[in-house]
């Protein structure tokens, strides 16, 4: 992370606070869900990785729930206006039926909820889930459509001009969350 | 993660980087995995136009194409010899002129002359991508291949394939030899004298006989169509002789399978001149697998390259 001049990071949360507030999620998703069957489904890349640790701490209780991935590249509503940038995708994969299921979606930030749209109409062209909800580990706010977590880690304000940035192990070899302002 | 430069076009392999090569083979995989589901539509290409501007008869590429375009959303409008005012008499250049009244954002274009591809690219803002011209290049058709032998073989380098027929009438043969060499694969070739290119490409080693493409062990063996409609002179005596000497016959499919390599064919296959029923039935035929990779292949190139038509 080298900044320049006019890029200020500062941290938002050390890793012991991602850890609780990741077991703060897993808790709530438990307490929402019981013993009904759901499934939970990460949104590449970070969304992945939060999914699957609430699955950790979930299964460390008992409670075992399939994991899927969503790559929703394809589904993205500024695909005229990435300009130099090539997507590189990755494969989804629903790993079980997800027709009549109760899915969790996670996804590390929400920010403007655009993402959330696209992940929605991705998943509904696996099938018909029974439920979806959604879990992040941030809300910065800003939303530009009706989407709104279900589950929220940590609620931070943030101004348009920032930038908030989730940093795990299993991604990048470091952990924090990461305000970086230009 | 290297930056790739965005592209418009893709007219040829000889100038693609191994990076781009990378790149859409890697995306090819997710979007093959799109057939799978019940939806097999995404909608990247939402209000976009493919138009398919086919001066050659083509069912299959064609079809591809539109098949790839269609899962994608995108709008396809198919522009064939026979209906259109190419009979006519019109120009190129006029047809161009006609084809960028209509906005398309992506021109698929096979034609008979080597180029015509890259003129028609010069003068549109749309993405144009060769789908075969004359005896030069068919790139799409390339890419599908290399997916198709690196998913039964992911570690593909040094393996060996050889191509058998008529290399010289073969854009295939051209695309294709040229990226498995990209790849470090290496690239035999078979065919009747005359139809083996002198010195091009060199980096292609020429066999004599059937015995020496199964002494060298190729790991594929890719058969061209005998191209009926491209032959200009006595370039072989007969089409028997042709089944004779470079067909797959079941004395050679016993040899192939005992080698366990693979078979590939572009197709259309001329049954009876290239491969006798028989050898169609073999286990490890990657024919039908070549025509799924295509359309997931021309949806990752599709989803690539970025037309200049939204500037304005």
């Amino acid at each position: 992370m080298s900044d320049s001049p006019n890029i200020t990071t500062s941290e938002l949360l050390s890793p012991d606070r991602i850890e609780s507030a990741i077991f703060s999620l897993a808790q709530a998703v438990r307490e929402s869900c019981g013993d009904n069957d759901f499934a939970l489904v990460g949104i590449f890349t970070r969304g992945v990785t939060l999914a699957k640790r609430v699955a950790k701490i979930l299964a460390d209780e008992g409670l075992i729930c399939p994991v899927g991935t969503l790559d929703i590249s394809l589904y993205r509503d500024d695909f005229d206006n990435e300009g130099t940038d090539l997507p590189r995708l990755e494969s989804s994969d629903i790993p079980f039926p997800i027709d009549g299921t109760r899915v969790i979606l996670f996804d590390e930030v929400i920010f403007t909820g655009r993402t959330i749209r696209a992940a929605l109409d991705g998943l509904m062209d696996y099938g018909r889930p029974s439920k979806i909800e959604l879990a992040v580990l941030i809300d910065r706010g800003h939303r530009e459509i009706p989407i709104q977590p279900d589950y929220v880690g940590v609620v931070v304000p943030s101004e348009l001009n920032e930038y908030v940035k989730v940093r795990f192990v299993e991604n990048d070899g470091t952990e924090g969350v990461f305000l970086v302002t230009k | 993660m290297s930056e790739l430069k965005p592209r418009k076009d893709l007219l040829d392999i000889e100038s693609l980087g191994l990076d781009e090569i990378e790149y859409v083979l890697g995306n090819a995989v997710p979007f093959k995995q799109l057939f799978q589901r019940s939806v097999k539509k995404v909608p990247t290409l939402r209000g976009k136009t493919v138009l398919n501007l086919f001066y050659e008869p083509s069912t299959r590429t064609s079809s591809s194409f539109e098949v790839a375009a269609n899962r994608m959303s995108a709008d396809v409008t198919n522009f064939s010899v026979s209906s259109s005012s190419i009979v006519k008499g019109e120009s190129l250049l006029d047809t161009i002129e006609t084809l960028q009244a209509m906005q398309s954002d992506y021109i698929v274009i096979r034609h008979q002359a080597a180029g015509v591809p890259n003129i028609v690219a010069k003068h549109t803002g749309a993405s144009v991508i060769n789908a075969g011209d004359g005896y030069h290049a068919h790139p799409t058709q390339a890419l599908l291949d290399s997916m198709t032998f690196r998913e039964v073989h992911p570690d593909y380098a040094g393996k060996r394939i050889a191509i058998v027929g008529d290399v010289l009438h073969s854009r295939v043969a051209r695309s294709t030899s040229t990226l498995f060499h990209k790849q470090g694969i290496e690239v035999g070739v078979l065919g009747p004298g005359a139809l083996i290119p002198e010195g091009r490409p060199d980096f292609m080693q020429r066999f004599q006989s059937w015995e020496d493409v199964f002494d060298w062990k190729p790991h594929a063996i890719y058969l061209l169509r005998v191209q009926m409609e491209r032959q200009e002179g006595p370039f072989f005596p007969s089409i028997a002789e042709y089944h004779k000497m470079y067909g797959m016959n079941s004395e050679r499919l016993v040899s192939m399978r005992k080698l366990g390599a693979y078979l590939m064919h572009p197709g259309p296959v001329n049954r009876g001149v290239e491969v006798t029923d028989e050898a169609m039935g073999y286990e490890k035929s990657l024919i039908s697998t070549q025509v799924e990779n295509g359309i997931a292949v021309r949806m990752a190139v599709l989803h690539w390259l970025k037309p200049e038509t939204q500037m304005d």
